[in-house]
């Protein structure tokens, strides 16, 4: 399967996050890496987005969407640096 | 240095078509005008979202070719867009958009594959910027290198022209692999761009047919080709490579086996194998 990476999904998560993901640092709770969000490794499919850990492979998060809902889930992740301004 | 800089806020536009030329035997460049359009740094990208008549909407990245701060109510945004065969997207975008056409655009996203001059930078800076690694901010610009396989050049013709437009002294080099000589996107603005005073050099690695008298002859790029066309990491160059999503992979595992820090490398993955 093709994938691609964290860049793709700053339209798709600026649909609901008021800052830009891609300079937004996660910690993976798989390893503790820490990694820009732009870093991760995304798979996208009909049936969502999965965004893995680009050191251990780990999920992040995932997107799903469906007509007027979204699910967004970050359960790989124990937190998110968002630079402010 | 160019750390995070700071982008302006992306939002959902209406685009219309302007031009639609041919840019490669495959691809096309398409000019946008964008409703409020608020300016782009170089290296940012959008999302093109089409609607079909009974509503079925399909939404793509691209690229933008342009860079700047907006220009009044509405803003010239230019793309480059390869013909995937078969894809859904982008054979629409290349063969049939025409001027007239209207699009959607959502933008400008994403401020990690980003350049920007010493004078932006250095603003930011002042406001307490780092860099990448979160270390102080050096004084000298660190020279960049940028590789791009096929359309994965569009970041970096934004790039290669705010540097000559800023006149930055930071060295800047491109080393570009296309299929052929006719595969060279934006070959007029590269010409020029080579000539201009700010100091940049590209490097063409053709992968199928090269120009007639070329030195060397067709074939991917290798590790020890690519050794030869970047930057040391001696020279602790920022480096940002750029196509797709196999190019991209083959060369930065290649460039950490030659010494560069993981840290300095910016990656952005189009797609394909
Ligand atoms: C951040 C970002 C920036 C991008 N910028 C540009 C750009 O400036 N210019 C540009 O031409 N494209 C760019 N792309 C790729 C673009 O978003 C689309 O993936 C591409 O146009 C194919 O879309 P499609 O609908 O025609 O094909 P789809 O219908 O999505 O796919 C059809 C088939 O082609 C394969 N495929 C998908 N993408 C690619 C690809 N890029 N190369 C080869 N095979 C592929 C798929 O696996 C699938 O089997 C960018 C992608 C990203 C994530
Ligand atoms: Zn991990």
């Amino acid at each position: 399967m093709q994938h691609l990476d964290g860049n793709a999904l700053a339209g798709a998560l600026a649909e609901f996050l008021s800052f830009d993901v891609t300079t937004a640092i996660a910690r993976c709770n798989g390893c503790g890496a820490t990694d820009e969000f732009a870093r991760a490794i995304v798979f996208t499919s009909p049936a969502g987005t999965v965004v893995r850990c680009p050191s251990c492979d780990h999920v992040l998060a995932t997107l799903v969407e469906s007509g007027d809902r979204a699910w967004l889930g970050f359960s790989g992740v124990s937190a998110i640096e968002v630079r402010r301004g | 240095m160019i750390g995070r800089p700071s982008v302006p806020r992306s939002g959902w536009h209406p685009a219309t078509v302007v031009a639609n030329t041919p840019e490669t035997t495959s691809a096309a460049r398409l000019e946008l005008e964008v409703e409020g359009w608020p300016g782009n740094a170089a290296g940012q990208h959008l999302d093109v979202r089409l609607t079909a008549p009974d509503g079925y909407t399909a939404t793509r990245s691209y690229s933008i070719a342009s860079s700047g701060p907006a220009t009044g109510d509405v803003t010239r945004v230019v793309l480059a867009v390869d013909r995937v065969p078969d894809g859904e997207v982008s054979p629409f975008l290349v063969d049939v958009a025409r001027a007239g056409d209207r699009v959607e655009v959502h933008g400008p996203l994403g401020a990690f594959f980003v350049w920007q001059p010493a004078a932006a930078s250095a603003a930011a800076a002042g406001s307490g910027e780092s860099d990448a690694a979160g270390g102080p901010v050096p004084s000298a610009p660190r020279p960049v290198q940028l590789i791009a396989g096929g359309s994965g050049v569009v970041p970096f013709v934004a790039m290669a022209q705010a540097h000559a437009d800023a006149d930055d002294a930071t060295p800047f080099r491109l080393l570009y692999s296309v299929r052929t000589p006719a595969d060279v996107f934006f070959a007029p603005e590269f010409e020029r761009l080579v000539s201009a005073s700010a100091p940049f050099r590209l490097d063409l690695v053709y992968t199928r047919e090269a120009p007639a008298g070329w030195p060397m002859a067709p074939a991917r790029i290798t590790r020890e080709a690519l050794a030869e066309a970047v930057l040391p990491a001696s020279d602790a160059p920022l480096v940002y490579v750029c196509g797709s999503t196999g190019f991209v992979e083959r060369v930065a595992s290649w460039l950490i086996e030659l010494g560069h820090d993981a840290r300095a490398i910016r990656t952005e993955r189009f797609g394909g194998t």
